[in-house]
């Protein structure tokens, strides 16, 4: 397939009366037009589902991933001297940036969606947290070892456990995203690609009487193949705006309790991304259509 | 300017044609007659470059014809004005812009615009039947059409495909009229008939060849023609 830049202006610019010379196909028309719309609706669902899943991904990845706690699971009346013991540790491990034994204010108030406010905090065997801040020398491995050593009450979390199938899914789900839209992508080749042949059948007639009088297959081929980009074009227009009005309207999570469903959407550069649905819809129009015009035309040559 | 030397075309398993030696030299006037199926078209699509011969060569301008690619042969046939008998035009497109086709194809559609488009459909006598669809037209006017597209680019050569098969014998001698005049413009006219009333028609007005199909093969026809 040629497609240079001469190529490109004729098929983008056109001929008003070359345009004429296939015939209006009204309902295969308005068909490609509402199949490209729903396809670049689609489309705009499936990118913002990758890029927030993406974004999910990344956020627990960075927020977490420099955090541990200790719990200290001891006897109330040795849970102090216990702390004092693992902060001792703590200070004197490389990569330990800060260690902060939490206090019992700050642990009631951590309690106290599950338990209020009034939690006599003394009298239950809640184990105390110390949160740190780590750095790329902190070895959570050697640290639980020297723990079990030095103090037996502590249990260190470095939140691996829990957080690793947690990024693994959101970056799954990223994929998974992408694929949609590639999947999108090739169905719109695909339908593009049945109707252009279709168009093409049908108009046999009209392109032996082109061939008759001089027309060249670069420009038959142009005249179906600027039909069905501009309408594959027009028709994701329609689509990729419908789905930013739908994702737009969507809830939105709040930034203390941000969520995959509510974070469903477009954020900074990401806007970007639906905005090129559009004219990847055309792209690939236009070079699906290319093909099954060059092939028709050698077909029926 | 259209040549063919030794051609064979065969199709379907069967020689059609055989050992076709034909030379149009400029300026002049052809029949081509023999019995229906005998290979009329045939010949004439491989002088325009429709069908490629299964030996010898043909040249049309002196390019080897199957020496060209197919944007070549579509550059040839702007040289090259055709009518049909089963005339076909773009029926969603009024007549004049059917007339204009091969002007619109060559990027040129601007010229239809002109005083020579308004003299060419008056000299077929459509003025009246311009701005309507092909399929308002009768078979005269068809072909009348069909004349006007096939010189709207004042080609060198004219080929006509029983030209005058489903038309009357007033609309025949029109059209045939129509065809000397072009020859006497100096273009090279080949017209494919059976119609032997044609041809004696034509003869008295035009000094023209007559070449018969038979057994495969072209000759020169008698003096009986």
């Amino acid at each position: 397939m040629r497609v240079n830049r001469a190529h490109l202006r004729d098929l983008l610019i056109g001929d008003r009366q070359a345009d004429r010379v296939v015939p209006p196909t009204g309902f295969t028309a308005r068909l490609t037009v509402f199949a490209a719309g729903a396809m670049a609706f689609l489309a705009v669902f499936a990118l913002a589902l990758s890029l927030a899943a993406g974004r999910l991904a990344d956020r627990w990845g960075s927020e977490l991933a420099q955090t541990a706690t200790l719990r200290i699971v001891a006897p109330t009346e040795q849970r102090a001297a216990q702390t004092d013991a693992a902060l001792r540790v703590l200070e004197a491990t490389p990569g330990v940036v800060t260690a902060n034994a939490m206090s019992d204010a700050e642990q009631i108030a951590l309690l106290a969606p599950w338990f209020g406010t009034n939690l006599p905090l003394d009298t239950l065997p809640v184990p105390r947290l110390i949160e740190l801040i780590t750095d790329d020398r902190f070895d959570a491995r050697g640290l639980s070892l020297r723990l079990a050593a030095e103090v037996p009450g502590a249990v260190l979390d470095d939140h691996t456990r829990w957080r690793a199938p947690l990024i693994s899914a959101a970056a799954r789900l990223r994929v998974l995203g992408w694929c949609v839209a590639l999947l999108i992508v090739a169905a719109v080749a695909a339908m593009v690609t049945l109707a252009a042949n279709t168009a093409l059948a049908a108009n046999a007639q009209v392109i032996a009487v082109l061939r008759l009088v001089g027309a060249t297959d670069s420009y038959i081929a142009n005249a179906f193949v600027r039909r069905f980009t501009l309408r594959a074009l027009a028709g994701a227009a329609g689509g990729t705006f419908a789905g930013l009005v739908a994702v737009t309207l969507l809830p939105t999570g709040s930034a203390t309790a941000p969520g995959l469903l509510t974070g469903l959407g477009f954020a900074g550069a990401g806007w970007l991304v639906p905005i090129c649905v559009p004219v990847v819809a055309g792209l690939v129009a236009l070079v699906a259509t290319d093909l099954a015009a060059r092939r028709a035309l050698e077909r029926l040559s | 300017m259209i040549e063919l030397e030794n051609v064979a075309y065969s199709y379907g398993g069967g020689e059609l044609l055989s050992d076709i030696s034909v030379k149009l030299a400029p300026g002049s006037f052809h029949f081509l007659t023999g019995p229906s199926g005998a290979g009329k078209t045939t010949l004439l699509k491989l002088c325009y470059g429709a069908l490629l011969p299964t030996a010898g060569q043909v040249r049309l301008f002196e390019a080897e014809v199957r020496s060209m690619g197919r944007a070549d042969i579509a550059l040839v046939r702007r040289r090259i004005g055709v009518v049909h008998q089963d005339v076909q035009f773009l029926d969603h497109l009024p007549v004049a812009d059917n007339i204009a086709l091969p002007l619109t194809v060559a990027g040129r559609s601007d010229e239809a615009a002109g005083g020579d488009m308004a003299d060419l459909i008056g000299w077929v006598g459509l003025e009246a039947r311009a701005a309507g669809l092909p399929p308002e037209l009768s078979g005269g006017e068809r072909q009348r059409a069909a004349l006007a597209r096939a010189v709207i680019m004042s080609p060198e050569v004219v080929l006509a495909d029983e030209p005058t098969g489903n038309i009357d014998w007033e609309m025949s001698q029109r059209l045939l009229t129509l065809l000397v005049e072009l020859n006497k413009m100096g273009k090279t006219v080949l017209v494919a008939t059976h119609d032997l009333g044609l041809i004696r028609a034509a003869k008295a007005q035009v000094q023209a060849r007559v070449l018969r199909i038979a057994n495969r093969r072209v000759q020169l026809a008698g003096a009986d023609l």
